[in-house]
């Protein structure tokens, strides 16, 4: 599971990330990372387009009404507040399940390849 | 600048002054005491810049709400739906949703790559300098447009409150608020200024809470009730999309634009990127933003019950005469539902808002003139931690002298449309080269500068070449007419030519950069290796 890394030249440890980088782990991590987030960012600016575009240009279909005087306007709006919701929680729970342990995993392996160097930072 | 103008002659003064000033003064006084019990601990540029990184996730996420939900929000917001309908309405949503582009794209992977400011990103893995002196600039002017805008709030705010309607005296109170400021992040730091804003936040948004639930309360708890009230009032078109932006194709063009801006700006925004840098890990940064979107999601949705609320209850036309013109729509609500306490209280809390606002700001805006310009293009690297706080130090004084300067001058301006300009500048100067250079891997510095550059410029030239600027009745130049450009939000332009001019000066670039260094930063910015640790004490 250990990325290759270029043994030390020096007494300056030295890491290589190219080679993490090429790493089945993490690419896994990056293409998990990005397939969730990419599709989902173009999907929630159509959906947010989508509703711009009715409110500026649809006038008629905005104000019908829907419960009382609550129109279709109001109910879009609010639509587009739990689809906010909504995604910050389903990123949330993904970024838990699928994304922190193996971050986790990438990093404690770099850092235990090259032990020494970050401990200064709790000092 | 007319509205003021007209609004300074018929003199209303709602509440009492004594009690408004007695609420805020007790405000600053506590807010005083925990800045400076929270600076003592202030040592390196890590405590200065970044508090230390020692803030949990609700804490940095409650300052972040604090931040962003800015006089804009709270004053401009409820007034553009009071005076404009459910076009108002349409801001809060733009400023919720930009949200999401924070938390999938930009702020976890921010969190791991830098260390004070959005440019220590942007330039990993580019030519330092060039790269640092663009990012630095543009900082600088999306934080100018954005402490103008606050402070543009203040001068209203003061005028409807305290009973100043005199220029000089409400240019004299400006300058209070400003040497408050000054003192607040000249003391505090960033330490002391996310404080504030916690404290700040978490009033507002009780303070809103507080005048919804009261608004809700007289309309039976019926929405639909509530919104039938305020079409009663003031016609059924002030529940249509179209009052402001559907009048002519221009103003739908310019609708759009308006929109582009806000979802794409927040994520560029330096003030807000830097907040990231105040908690110990990316993960924290995750928890931030989420707590960020609930709590700015919860407000926003106060704003449309305050701001129909203060339709039925005000009414548009006291609202556009009261001093303060539409920006007053809040302070009125709240006298009209509590009396002059209620009134002082949310007074207090609009005022503290602009306090905190300017001081996260101008802790930016110095934070980037130090460690970019000075330390990092100036000196190359080579001067010492203390050196660079002081010059920091010192740019807060001067940048809190340009604002309220520039506060005193641009009062009576709608301060969600001012805020809007920022936005579409940091969408078109910063958001392309974050994006590019966190995902494309062949991104150059030749990329980075002209997409900055090219946005920054269009979006300024754009601006001072719109409306805004002269040609109409409220422009900063009402007498001058240069409005070549029809649109007053320079975004649906200025953006994709930001984005265009990144891949375009990529794909021109002869030289590659050094993909050493880019996949250090990728393997960085996903696992959180190196990461800059929290500071202990």
């Amino acid at each position: 599971m250990v990325p290759a890394t270029d043994p030390p030249r020096d007494t300056q440890a030295t890491i290589d990330y190219q080679a993490i980088q090429a790493s089945e782990e993490f690419r896994t991590l990056r293409s998990r990372h990005r397939s969730f987030a990419f599709p989902l960012a173009v999907a929630f600016l159509v959906w947010y387009f989508a509703y711009v575009l009715l409110a500026d240009y649809a006038h008629d279909f905005m104000s019908t009404p829907v419960i009382g005087h609550i129109n279709m306007g109001v109910i879009l709006g609010l639509a587009q507040f739990v689809t906010t919701f909504g995604i910050t929680m389903w990123y949330v729970s993904y970024a838990n399940r699928k994304l922190d342990p193996l971050a986790t995993s990438i990093r404690s392996d770099i850092e235990g390849a090259d032990s020494g160097e970050h401990e200064e930072a709790h000092s | 600048m007319s509205v003021l103008v007209r609004a300074a002659a018929d003199t209303e003064t709602i509440g009492e002054p004594l009690l408004n000033i007695g609420i805020f003064a007790a405000f600053v006084a506590i807010t005083l005491i925990v800045v400076l019990r929270a600076s003592r601990n202030n040592k390196t540029a890590a405590d200065y810049y970044a508090g230390g990184r020692s803030f949990s996730g609700g804490q940095n996420g409650t300052a972040i709400a604090g931040d962003y939900l800015s006089a804009a929000s709270f004053l401009g917001i409820c007034g553009a739906i009071a005076v404009n309908g459910y076009d108002g309405f349409l801001y809060s949503i733009g400023f919720l949703v930009a949200w999401l582009v924070a938390l999938l794209l930009v702020a976890e992977l921010l969190r791991n790559t830098g260390k004070f400011t959005m440019a220590d990103v942007l330039s990993f893995r580019l030519k330092q300098r060039p790269v640092r002196m663009a990012a630095a600039l543009s900082t600088l002017a999306v934080c100018l447009f954005y402490l103008l805008a606050q402070m543009a709030g203040a001068g209203g705010l003061v005028s409807l409150l305290l009973g100043i309607h005199e220029e000089v005296g409400q240019s004299i109170v400006i300058a209070v608020v400003g040497t408050l400021m000054i003192l607040y992040v000249l003391i505090g730091g960033m330490k002391g200024t996310t404080w504030v804003q916690i404290i700040k936040g978490a009033l507002l948004i009780a303070g809103a809470a507080v005048m919804t639930v009261w608004v809700l309360a007289l309309n039976g708890f019926n929405l639909s009730e509530l919104l039938g009230n305020a079409a009663a009032v003031a016609g059924p078109e002030i529940l249509e999309p179209g009052m402001k932006y559907g009048v002519t194709e221009t103003s739908k063009l310019d609708f759009v634009s308006l929109a582009l801006a806000l979802v794409l700006g927040t994520a560029g925004l330096p003030h807000v990127l830097m907040r990231f840098y105040t908690v110990p890990t990316a993960k924290e940064a995750r928890r931030s933003v989420v707590w960020a979107i609930w709590l700015i999601g919860l407000f926003y949705l106060f704003t449309l019950v305050l701001g129909y609320g203060a339709v039925t209850l005000v009414g548009a036309d006291r609202i556009l005469a009261a001093p303060g013109g539409v920006n007053s729509a809040a302070p009125m609500l709240a006298f009209e539902l509590g009396g002059a306490w209620l009134l002082g209280i949310i007074a207090a809390v609009a005022f503290a808002t602009i306090l905190a606002v300017v001081a996260g700001l101008t802790i930016t805006a110095a934070t980037s003139f130090a460690h970019d310009i000075y330390t990092n293009v100036i000196k190359r690297g080579k001067t010492s931690q203390g050196k660079e706080v002081r010059v920091a130090r010192i740019t807060v004084v001067v940048i809190g002298v340009l604002a309220i300067i520039g506060g005193i001058g641009v009062q009576g301006q709608n301060i969600a449309f001012l805020v809007a300009l920022a936005f579409a500048i940091a969408a078109s100067a910063n958001l392309p080269t974050i994006l590019y250079s966190l995902f494309w891997k062949r991104f150059t510095t030749r990329g980075a500068l002209w997409s900055m550059y090219g946005g920054l410029g269009s979006a300024l030239l754009l601006i001072v070449l719109s409306p805004v600027f002269s040609g109409t009745e409220t422009a900063v130049f009402a007498d001058a007419n240069f409005a070549i450009f029809p649109l007053q939000n320079p975004g649906i332009v200025s953006i994709p030519l930001g984005f265009a001019l990144g891949w375009l000066g990529t794909i021109t670039s002869k030289t590659a950069e050094e993909p050493r260094i880019a996949a250090e930063m990728e393997v960085r910015s996903l696992t959180g290796h190196g990461a800059e640790k929290a500071v202990e004490h």
